[in-house]
């Protein structure tokens, strides 16, 4: 009983993945910020940050569905803790395996793009549905490469565990190089699914303030932008989990540390890649996404299944 | 089904706008149907206010017209104030003002390209430009002593000279401004995002530049070839070699090219002013009183022509001073170019015109919050609705006024 309790709000539950978001928010910002030649935040500003908001007043407009409204970041945060339990870390068993977890971990990311959608939809205001609408329009457009990238080595691992996939992946480290592709896919639809430029259309603020996240204040907003960070992490754990899956083998330390560094390089290649682009209008990401993302991903994914099928 | 419309209000308080101005946006989907745009959130009153002023006090507030290119107005101004006066000014001041003016082009184009970076979410460049914007400042903070607002001007000349120690720096900083210009040009025409959002986007063909009377980049980005520099030379600028910058591509992105190729132009300007610096003193004497007479003065602000009327009656104080902003004439091309557009797109079209609305605003019409009907006050009107309106909020002046006026009388 008390491992549970402690599995769940201390390690690796909610306060080891606050913390971790947290400090992955601060790494992006500051890489940005090096990125475009300015000095960035100290390294307590998202924790200030979110102490602040969390002492401020929730607001919660007239009009809108209050329960809804307040529910929303709850869900959100929820749904990618309880992803995280899923994802290999310290070994290349998770905390909890099961035949096919890799569906749900993709199923329960896609709960927080939902919670953003109904949030901003309850909100009642034109900028948040707008911002709404958008996000879910993006959802189409990246969630299919984003599946596409994510299964084409599950099939090569032939398991859909995704300690099973790591259990393989360490068997036959070489393996890996078929997938850089997909990496490189996954990495771009993982942009799409954290609204980072340049598919930050759903929140793109000078269009429509702050999307479906425009009403939201106080400890509301604070919850919101936590669920983000954690995201964040969990976005770029899935992916080190997926793709890098080396070195965990070596024992609980050095497989932990390991995956820490690997971590902090996929959030390393999102700061980059926000930095150099400008904001694509939604017309432009999903045709960008169908037309080149959502092929190459599936020609990975056939690359992989004759691979699979010389192989065996 | 049809799509339902919705209404978006942007403004007057919105993060794209950097000034209160409202644009109400019709949509159907993410498709623009109609707009409006609503001016007057800004009034200043600064023509009133310029005619209980004298010339002198009128310069400084007809500078502070714009942050940007406030030396721009000041100039605009001050030419007309002279062609009346008929002071002969010296050359070197008039060399000291092209200077300034060119340096403050620079500026404010450096200050637009980061501005459209931000619009379009490419905030690296906004970042990369407001850096490098930083050498011009210094320059113009080295010449005038200010960064913005300089006060280099006065009626008949200039205030301050341009020693020759100060040169080399002038140079030196204007080689790294060619120099990052040169990197933005590339990442201009290369960066495959920023062109995706840029072109074909806020369309103006040059017939209806020419018909909705667009000027400055807005208008030579439509292959319009005007420009007051060197149609109806002003300052030095007769005197000097230049090219006026022109295109064809009609949108956003041919406005973003007109500007930075402005830029490189403006380095050869500051470049051959400093070789052709003529010696000699830097102002007359100005009389106090401008003798009664009339003057239009236009001039090449960077956003588009500045137009100033002023009329003098003989006395120290101007009898009218009419303004023209440039976004004034900008400003009805907005509403064309975001016809049929995205809302995506609303931001950059409007950011494209590089608008300055308290420059602009001349008038304020007010509104019944009830019936939506609007109207106008004359100041008696406006006095005793006042009055009324704090008397019902419990605060009653009248006797205090009543006392007042018994006091002025006993004097």
């Amino acid at each position: 009983m008390t491992g549970a309790l402690f599995n769940i709000f201390i390690f690796p539950g909610v306060l080891f993945i606050a913390a971790f978001g947290l400090a992955a928010e601060y790494i992006d910002r500051k890489l940005c910020a090096m990125l475009q030649n300015r000095v960035g935040p100290p390294w307590f500003q998202p924790v200030a940050d979110f102490i602040k908001l969390a002492a401020k007043e929730d607001v919660i407009p007239q009009h809108a569905d209050s329960g809804v409204f307040k529910m929303m970041p709850i869900i959100a945060m929820t749904s990618i803790i309880t992803a995280f339990v899923y994802i290999p870390m310290w070994s290349t068993q998770a905390l909890f395996a099961f035949k096919g977890d890799l569906v749900v971990v993709l199923y329960l990311l896609t709960i927080p793009t939902l919670t953003y959608f109904l949030g901003g939809w309850y909100s009642r205001s034109v900028f948040s549905m707008i911002g709404a609408v958008r996000s879910v329009t993006q959802l189409f457009a990246y969630e299919i490469p984003l599946f596409l990238s994510i299964l084409a080595p599950a099939m090569l691992a032939d398991t859909w565990s995704l300690s099973g996939m790591s259990q393989y992946y360490n068997g036959h480290p070489w393996a890996i190089l078929f997938n850089v592709v997909g990496f490189v896919i996954a990495i771009v639809s993982l942009m799409g699914k954290l609204e980072k430029v340049p598919f930050d259309i759903p929140e793109a603020e000078t269009e429509i303030v702050a999307g479906a996240f425009t009403e939201y204040s106080g400890r509301l907003l604070a919850l919101f932008r936590l669920a983000i960070d954690m995201e964040l992490v969990i976005g770029a754990s899935l992916l080190a989990a997926v793709f890098l899956p080396f070195g965990l083998h070596l024992g609980p330390w050095a497989g932990f540390g390991l995956y820490i560094v690997k971590v902090l390089f996929v959030i390393a290649l999102v700061s980059l890649l926000r930095t150099v682009f400008a904001r694509l209008r939604i017309d432009q990401m999903i045709s960008f996404c169908w037309k080149v993302v959502a092929p190459i991903a599936f020609i990975q994914f056939i690359a992989d299944l004759i691979i699979k099928g010389i192989h065996s | 089904m049809p799509e339902r419309e919705v209404k978006i209000p942007i403004g007057p308080q919105h993060p794209a706008l950097k000034e209160p101005e409202s644009f109400l946006i019709t949509l159907r989907g993410e498709k623009i149907t109609d707009m409006t745009v609503r001016l007057g959130y800004n009034h200043r009153g600064i023509e009133k206010a310029c005619e209980q002023r004298t010339y002198i006090q009128d310069m400084y507030l007809v500078e502070r017209v714009c942050g940007i290119c406030s030396h721009s107005h000041s100039t605009c101004f001050i030419q007309a104030v002279e062609e009346i006066a008929g002071l002969e000014v010296p050359k070197r001041a008039i060399y000291i003002r092209t200077l300034i003016a060119e340096l403050e082009r620079i500026h404010s184009h450096l200050l637009w390209l980061g501005v459209a970076g931000h619009e379009i979410g490419f905030d690296t460049l906004l970042m990369y430009t407001w850096r490098d914007r930083e050498a011009v400042m210094d320059i113009l903070a080295l010449l005038t002593g200010n960064r913005v607002n300089y006060g280099i001007n006065t009626i008949g000349g200039v205030r301050r000279d341009i020693t020759p120690d100060q040169i080399p720096q002038i140079l030196t900083a204007i080689d790294t401004l060619e120099e990052r210009t040169k990197y933005y040009v590339k990442v201009g025409t290369e960066e495959i995002t920023l062109r995706e959002r840029l072109s074909g986007v806020g369309k103006l063909s040059k017939e209806d530049a020419i018909h909705l009377g667009a000027t400055g980049p807005t208008a030579r980005a439509s292959g319009v070839d005007r420009d007051t520099r060197r149609d109806d030379p002003y300052g030095a600028y007769g005197l000097l070699q230049f090219e006026v910058i022109t295109d064809d591509h009609c949108d956003v992105y041919g406005r973003t090219l007109v500007r930075l190729g402005e830029l490189m132009e403006s380095y050869k300007l500051v470049r051959q002013i400093l070789r052709q610096l003529p010696e000699g003193q830097i102002m007359v004497k100005a009389p106090r009183k401008i003798s009664a007479g009339q003057a239009i003065s236009r001039y090449e602000a960077p956003r588009g022509e500045d137009v100033h009327y002023v009329k003098a009656n003989g006395t120290e104080k101007p009898e009218r001073v009419k303004l023209r902003a440039p976004t004034l004439a900008n400003v009805q091309v907005v509403a064309h170019m975001l016809k049929d557009g995205y809302l995506a797109d609303t931001p950059i079209v409007i950011a494209a015109i590089d608008p300055c609305f308290s420059c602009t605003d001349r008038a304020v019409s007010i509104m019944d919050s009830n019936n939506g009907q609007a109207g106008t006050m004359d100041w008696p009107a406006l006095r005793s609705y006042s009055i009324e309106w704090y008397r019902k909020q419990g605060t009653d002046f009248s006797e205090l006024n009543r006392k007042f006026r018994i006091l002025m009388e006993s004097e």
